[in-house]
Formats: structure tokens, sequence, C-alpha cells
């Protein structure tokens, strides 16, 4: 293949998330990107005083890195991993297969009130089980103080069960990296992602979850995702 | 797979085989590559769990390097290491950390140095109890 061929190509090799399944192989997928939120986000938790910052998302060294080098104490709970925990499953009282919230709540986001002054939530309540979504915003309610910032994206378009679901690394004040994770298995480009997207909030709905806090400021991103900042 | 290696030839080494229940402590480096509940005390020596090793134990020691599991708090004087296929849950304090991409950890991580490193300082009972494992018993599996 000619050299200039290679460049051409290597054009459209730019945005996996356009088409996660002709991008790079799963697992090498990294997309950083701008934002707003994040952004937001960093200007409410900087200062001198060390803070108390959950972070939600699966476990990140960058994360970790950067909200330690601020100064600031990290906390870190897969939320999500946690929600796909078999042994929450039961037996609705329709006969159904259903998931236990107790037992979620029994076993995550154990905290004391007004614990933390910050949360890392991402993009978590698009993939959880909407029977839960509810349950752990009103939780984080309960553990955050007043003042506290949650940093949350919502998606605004079904990208359909191939949308790459991701793991979001803090690289600068306002910059993300975004790295899809796919589901184990041998061959890489069936394998489909490792969280399904499971709704997409309106407005309105991200309004009435948050409805206990004390305001909600939306940026809109530019990969079909609205970043937002909730103040508790 | 990556070697760990201080504690297979300087200091003291657990097998895979192993398992204690108990408190450890001792003025030595210490490999665990087996299982421990109970407590972990090293001072200012290191302490690596590997691959194998699966710790039930609050742990305090200078260094502590984890490639197996962890569920318990770790109070490291100055650095604690998430290998790859290190799973922690628990509460850590230290003067730096270092995660590795792949590490599961859950809990909190609290950077404070001098805390840290005036925690991870031998205390004259643990010092006293070196080399030999105390109130310890040593089940073969």
């Amino acid at each position: 293949m000619s050299s200039a061929l290679q460049a051409f190509l290597r054009l459209f090799r730019t945005s996996p998330a356009a088409d996660p399944l002709s991008g790079p192989a799963p697992g090498e997928e990294r997309i950083k990107r701008r934002s707003s939120g994040l952004a937001e986000f960093g200007r409410r938790i900087a200062g001198e005083q060390p803070l108390n910052i959950l972070d939600l998302g699966p476990t990140s060294p960058a994360n970790i890195a950067y909200l330690t080098g601020l100064g600031h104490k990290v906390y870190n709970e897969d939320v999500l991993l946690a929600s796909a925990d078999p042994d929450l499953l039961t037996t609705g009282e329709d006969g159904k297969p259903a998931i236990n919230v107790a037992e979620f709540l029994n076993s995550n986001l154990r905290y004391e009130r007004e614990q933390f002054d910050a949360v890392l939530c991402w993009d978590t309540a698009d993939y959880m089980p909407e029977i839960l979504v509810k349950p752990m915003v009103d939780r984080i309610h309960l553990v955050t103080r007043p003042g506290a910032s949650v940093l949350s994206f919502f998606h605004t378009k079904d990208a359909g069960p191939a949308a790459p679901y991701y793991r979001y690394h803090i690289i600068g004040p306002e910059m993300l990296d975004l790295q899809a994770v796919w589901k184990p298995g041998s061959n890489p480009r069936n394998r489909g992602p490792m969280f399904r997207l499971q709704r997409i909030f309106q407005n309105r709905h991200v309004e009435n979850l948050f409805r206990d806090y004390a305001s909600l400021k939306f940026f809109l991103a530019r990969d079909n995702v609205r970043e937002i900042i909730v103040v508790r | 797979m990556e070697s760990v290696k201080f504690g297979q030839a300087d200091g003291a080494h657990i097998g895979k085989s192993v398992l204690i229940k108990g408190e450890l402590s001792g003025s030595e480096d210490l490999y665990v590559d087996g299982e421990v509940e109970g407590r972990i005390e090293l001072g200012a020596h290191n302490l690596a769990i590997g691959p194998n090793g699966r710790v039930h134990a609050n742990v305090q020691a200078r260094d502590v390097t984890i490639h197996g599991k962890v569920q318990g708090n770790i109070i490291a004087g100055e650095r604690v290491e998430l290998k790859s296929s290190a799973s922690v849950v628990g509460d850590i304090v230290t003067g730096r950390i270092i995660v590795e991409e792949g590490a599961f950890f859950k809990g909190s991580i609290d950077i404070q140095r001098e805390s840290a490193s005036r925690a991870a300082e031998p205390r004259p009972a643990a010092t006293a109890a070196a080399a030999t494992p105390a109130q310890a018993s040593l089940i073969s599996k």
C-alpha cells in the first residue's frame, strides 16, 4: 500500500467513536477531548483545603494521580461494575428476575452523611439498571455536603447497542482521555461494549432525577453528551 | 509475569500453600504469596504481596507492593504500588501511590507523607517481636 493511501486512511481512524466496529482494536481506542464540565468541576475543587472526592468510575490511575496531586483525598468505587453483581439478582413479585435494590445499597455507597465535597459520577446513570439510578442519586445526595459538586454525563442520542462504554481519565484541568472498554472474549471485533447504554435521559428527566439538589448547570459536549454540574 | 524480587532472597517468604491467621510482625522484608488473615506490621520494612497472595488484614509497612488481593486498610510510610493484577478493597494512607492500569481499587487514598512516615516507624513492641511471627498460626492447606 502506498504511503499516501496509508496517510489518507489514517485520517479516518481519528474518531473511533463514530464507528466503534471499524476503529482500532478494542482496548486501544483512546479519545482525548476537552470537557467544559470537568473544567467547571476543577474550578469548584480548587483551593488549599484538602477535599474528599468520590470517583464512581472504574479505577483510573490518572484520576487518582491527578486528584491526589491536588492534595485531595480520593475515594474510588466502581458502582456500575457493582450493579452487575449476579448476587444482586433476585426474583420479583411477578416471578421475573429483578435486582435487589436494598442489597445494592447495603454493599455500595456506604459512607457517612455529608462526607464528600465532590463526586465524579461520569455517565454511570446511562448504563446502570433503571431501578438503581434514583436510589444511587439519592444516596449521593445523602453522602455529600451542601454545596458539593457532582459531575455527571448523559448521552443525548442513543447510539445503539454497539455504543462504546468509556472509562474517563482526567489528563488535565479540562482534558479527558476516553478509553473504550469491551467485554472480554477471544474475538475482539464481536465482543461488544462492557456495558450497554440503557436509556437516554431528557433534560426534564435529569432535572427530576436531581430535584433534591440545589442547582444544575448543563454543558453540551461535541460527542452527543451533556455534561452536568449538579450542586448539592 | 513480572517477578517480585525482594522477599524471595532477602526477606521472609510465605509461600502460596500457606495460610496464616493472626498477627504478623517483623524487622525484615516480607513476601506473601499465600493467605494471611489478621494483621501485618513491618515497621520500616517492605511488604510485597505476590500474584497468588490473598491478604485479609490491615497492613503497615514502609513500601507495599501488591500483585494479588488485599482486603483491609494499608498504611505505608513511603509508597504503595498497585500492580495491574492487584485487587484492593480498603483505605490507603501513604506518602506516594502508583496504580498500574488494570488494577482494581475500592476504598480511599489519603496522601499524607509525614503522618504516614510516622505511622510506619517501628514501634518498640513490634521491634521486640521481630523476625518470628507472633500470635500466628500456620495452617498448611
